[in-house]
C-alpha cells in the first residue's frame, strides 16, 4: 500500500517534470449574473425553484405556523420528524405526530415517518438551490432524504443569495452538506423527467418575509 | 473486443438503437445551449476552469498529499491503488473487514473501469447499482452506453420487459402489470432499491470532486441514490481517480456552474452532497478514500494528451458527436464512450489491442466536442496527436493500424456522419493535417485528400443553424 503511494507521486513528477509551468488562475467570471435587491432575488429564487417543480409558498413570520400546518395536512402528513433546534413555534399549529431524533431514529423508523420540517444554511436564487449543513433546525442528512415530504423553511432575506460564487463563503466545509434543488428526480427514461425516484417526491419551500 | 469499425457497423444496423440514441443526444444538446446561453461568462468560467485543472495537473503530487492529510485529519483513511487489480483488492478487504456480503453502489466511471462489481462477485459479495440507468443495465446484463445516462440505448418497453423479468431474481420483484410509463417505472425502482438502502451497511461511491485543502469530497446527483449510499450505511468506500482533486474550497463556485449546465442541462443538479471524513451522528462511521492511477500517470506524462485530464465527465461532448450519434456507446469498447472516450482509453490502456488502436480514428474531427467541452480539451488536437502515435507504433502493414485505417474509413464513407462533421469542423482548422500523420495513414490519404473543410466559424454555423 505504501508502496503504491510512492510509486504512484513518483510517477507523477516523472510525468510533468518537463511541463511547463501552469498559468495563473484568472477569475474574471461574474461573482453574480444578478442586481443586487433583495426583492428581485426573491421572485428570482421563487421562480427557480418553482421550475424544477419544487412548491414555493410565501408567509410572513406570524403565518409560518398556520402555513407548515396546512401543507403537511393537505399532503397527509401523519407524522413528522423534529430536527433538533428546531423552533418550536413552527410546529405549533400542526397535529400530525412528531418524532424526535434522539436517540437516533432508524432507517426503517424514518422511512415510516411522513414528513420532515427543517430550516436551511443558505438558498441560491440563481440556481434555486437550498442548502443544508447540519445546523440547529436541520439535523443529520438521513432525516431529509427518507420521508416523503421535505418541507423546508428559508428566512428572507438574510438566508437568500444570488449565485454560488456567494453560497460557499458562507458554507463550513467541515459540516456534511446537502445542496438541494427541486425534488429528487430522473430522466434516465427516454429522459422524460419523473420526480421522486429515492430522496422526497414533495419539496415545499416556505419563504418567511418580514413583513 | 472488435475494433470500432465492426462495433459501430452492428448499432448502425440496429434502427431502434439510432432513433433512441438520436432523440436523446439531441435533446440533451438542444437543452444544454440555453443553459450555457444563461451565464454570459460562461467563456471565462470555461478558461478558470481549464487553468485550475491545469495547475491542478502540474502540481498533483503536491495536492494528492495535501488532500490525504486533510481526509486523515478529518477522520478518513486514504489508500493508493496503483491499478484496477490492486483497487479491486483494496475495496474487497475493506468489505470484507465489515462482514458485509453486499453492498450499495453509486454511479461511478471510476469503478466501472476497474470492473469493482464482476471482482465483487468474484468474491462472494454482491454490488447493488442503484442509479436508475445503471440498475438497467446491471439487471440487463448489458453494458453502459453513455456516461451521465448509461441506458440511453433503452427504449420504455425495453426496459418495462427488463425489469419484469429481472427484478424479482435480484430482490423484490416489479409490480404486478408494470407498464412502460416511465412514472411507474421509477416507482418499481424506488420500492426495489428502498429495501436495499435501508439495510444497507456498507456504501461504494466515486466522486465528481475532491478538495485539497478541506479534504472534501463532492458528488452530484439527481435521484438521491447518491445520498442514500453516501448516508445511511455505517461504512462508505469512494474509490476516485487522482485527477479529481482541485487545489481549493472556491475552485468549486466555477465546476458547480459548468457541470450541471454542461451534463444535464440544468442550472444545478437536485442533490449535492459534500462531506469531510467523518461526523459525529451523521452519516457514516468509517469512511476509506481509494485513490486510483491505473493509467493517469501514464497519461500525465503524454505533453498533448494529458490535457484529457482536465475532463468532469459532463457527457456534452457525447451529445454533440456526430460519430457517437450513429455508432452509440458500446462500439467504443470502454466504460469511457464518445469523443473522451476516444482520446482516454487509449491513454489509460495504450493502444496495445485493436480496440484501443482504432479509437482516434473513430472521429470526424468536426471539432463540436471542443467547442461545447466545459474544460476546454481540445479533443480534435488529441486524436490527431494519437493518430500519429498508432501509426508510429503500428508499423507498416501492422493488424493495428489496418484497425485505425479502417476506423477511419469507416467514418468517411458514412455520408451522414461525414456532412455533419463537415460542416462543424471549420473551428478546428488549424489542426486538420491535410494528410494523416504516420506512414500507414498516407497509403490511406494518398488516394484521397481529408476533407475540404469550410471557412464558415463554428458558431456562426450553430447560431444559423441550431438555435
Ligand atoms: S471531455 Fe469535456 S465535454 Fe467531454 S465529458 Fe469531459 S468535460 Fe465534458
Amino acid at each position: 500500500m505504501t508502496d503504491s503511494r510512492a510509486r504512484i507521486l513518483a510517477r507523477i513528477r516523472t510525468a510533468v517534470a518537463d511541463a511547463p509551468e501552469a498559468a495563473p488562475v484568472a477569475r474574471d467570471y461574474r461573482t453574480s449574473h444578478t442586481p443586487d435587491a433583495p426583492e428581485a432575488l426573491l421572485d428570482l429564487l421563487h421562480e427557480n425553484l418553482a421550475d424544477y417543480r419544487a412548491h414555493v409558498h410565501r408567509t410572513a413570520p406570524a403565518g409560518l405556523a398556520a402555513l407548515v400546518a396546512r401543507l403537511l395536512a393537505e399532503r397527509g402528513a401523519r407524522s413528522v420528524v423534529v430536527p433538533p433546534g428546531l423552533p418550536e413555534e413552527w410546529l405549533a399549529a400542526t397535529e400530525a405526530a412528531r418524532r424526535f431524533d434522539e436517540p437516533r431514529l432508524t432507517p426503517y423508523e424514518l422511512d415510516g415517518t411522513d414528513a420532515v420540517v427543517t430550516g436551511c444554511a443558505v438558498a441560491i436564487a440563481e440556481t434555486g438551490t437550498i442548502v443544508l449543513d447540519g445546523g440547529p433546525g436541520q439535523g443529520r442528512r438521513a432525516l431529509t432524504l427518507v420521508p416523503d415530504l421535505h418541507v423546508c423553511v428559508v428566512r428572507a432575506p438574510e438566508q437568500v443569495v444570488a449565485s454560488v460564487p456567494l453560497a460557499l463563503p458562507r458554507l463550513a466545509p467541515a459540516r456534511p452538506l446537502t445542496w438541494i434543488s427541486g425534488p429528487s428526480a430522473t430522466s434516465d427514461i427516454e429522459l422524460d423527467r419523473v420526480e421522486g425516484v429515492h430522496g422526497p417526491r414533495t419539496l415545499e419551500v416556505v419563504l418567511v418575509t418580514e413583513p | 473486443m472488435p475494433a470500432f469499425p465492426e462495433a459501430a457497423r452492428e448499432a448502425v444496423g440496429n434502427p431502434t438503437l439510432r432513433a433512441n440514441l438520436r432523440h436523446a443526444t439531441h435533446t440533451i444538446r438542444d437543452k444544454r445551449a440555453r443553459a450555457v446561453a444563461e451565464l454570459d461568462d460562461w467563456a471565462a468560467l470555461r478558461e478558470t476552469g481549464k487553468r485550475i485543472k491545469d495547475r491542478t495537473l502540474r502540481q498533483l503530487d503536491t495536492y494528492l498529499l495535501q488532500l490525504e492529510e486533510a481526509v486523515t485529519a478529518a477522520g478518513g483513511t486514504v489508500h493508493w491503488a496503483a491499478d484496477a487489480a490492486e483497487a479491486n483488492r483494496i475495496v474487497t478487504e475493506l468489505v470484507r473487514a465489515t462482514g458485509e456480503t453486499e453492498v450499495v453502489k453509486v454511479k461511478s466511471m471510476a469503478t466501472q473501469e476497474i470492473g469493482l462489481n464482476e471482482h465483487l462477485a468474484a468474491e462472494g459479495i454482491a454490488a447493488y447499482e442503484t442509479d436508475l440507468a445503471e440498475l438497467i443495465v446491471q439487471l440487463g446484463d448489458d453494458r453502459p452506453s453513455h456516461i451521465l445516462v448509461p441506458a440511453i440505448h433503452r427504449n420504455r418497453g425495453e426496459i418495462r420487459d427488463i425489469f419484469r423479468e429481472k427484478m424479482g431474481s435480484w430482490g423484490r420483484p416489479a409490480p404486478e402489470g408494470l407498464s412502460d410509463a416511465p412514472a411507474e417505472l421509477a416507482e418499481a425502482a424506488r420500492l426495489h432499491l428502498r429495501e436495499k438502502f435501508l439495510r444497507a451497511k456498507v456504501g461504494i461511491s466515486g466522486a465528481n470532486f475532491m478538495v485539497a485543502e478541506t479534504g472534501t469530497l463532492v458528488v452530484v446527483e439527481s435521484e438521491g441514490n447518491g445520498r442514500m449510499c453516501l448516508t445511511l450505511p455505517e461504512t462508505l468506500i469512494s474509490v476516485v481517480g487522482v485527477e479529481k482533486v482541485v487545489p481549493t474550497w472556491q475552485d468549486l463556485e466555477v465546476f458547480l456552474q459548468t457541470l450541471p449546465r454542461s451534463s444535464t442541462a440544468e442550472r444545478m443538479n437536485p442533490y449535492t452532497s459534500m462531506w469531510t471524513g467523518t461526523t459525529d451522528g451523521d452519516g457514516p462511521g468509517t469512511f476509506h478514500l481509494v485513490l486510483l492511477d491505473n493509467g493517469r500517470t501514464d497519461a500525465l506524462a503524454d505533453e498533448v494528451g494529458r490535457q484529457a485530464l482536465r475532463c468532469i465527465r459532463c457527457s456534452a461532448c457525447l451529445n454533440v458527436c456526430p460519430v457517437y450519434e450513429r455508432a452509440g456507446g458500446h462500439a467504443y469498447g470502454s466504460v469511457y464512450p464518445g469523443p473522451i472516450g476516444a482520446i482516454l482509453t487509449p491513454q489509460l490502456r495504450g493502444t496495445a489491442s485493436e480496440v484501443d488502436a482504432s479509437l482516434p480514428y473513430a472521429s470526424s474531427l468536426c471539432g463540436a466536442c471542443y467547442e461545447v467541452c466545459p474544460v476546454a480539451i481540445d479533443i480534435p488536437e488529441v486524436l490527431v496527436h494519437l493518430r500519429g502515435k498508432v501509426a508510429e507504433e503500428g508499423g507498416k502493414g501492422h493488424r493495428l493500424e489496418r484497425a485505425a485505417i479502417k476506423a477511419s474509413t469507416w467514418v468517411l464513407d458514412h455520408p451522414g456522419v461525414l456532412a455533419t462533421g463537415e460542416r462543424l469542423a471549420s473551428a478546428t482548422r488549424k489542426l486538420h493535417p491535410k494528410r494523416l500523420p504516420g506512414p500507414g495513414a498516407r497509403q490511406w490519404t494518398e488516394s484521397r485528400d481529408l476533407p475540404e473543410l469550410p471557412a464558415e466559424p463554428f458558431r456562426d454555423w450553430w447560431r444559423k443553424n441550431r438555435t
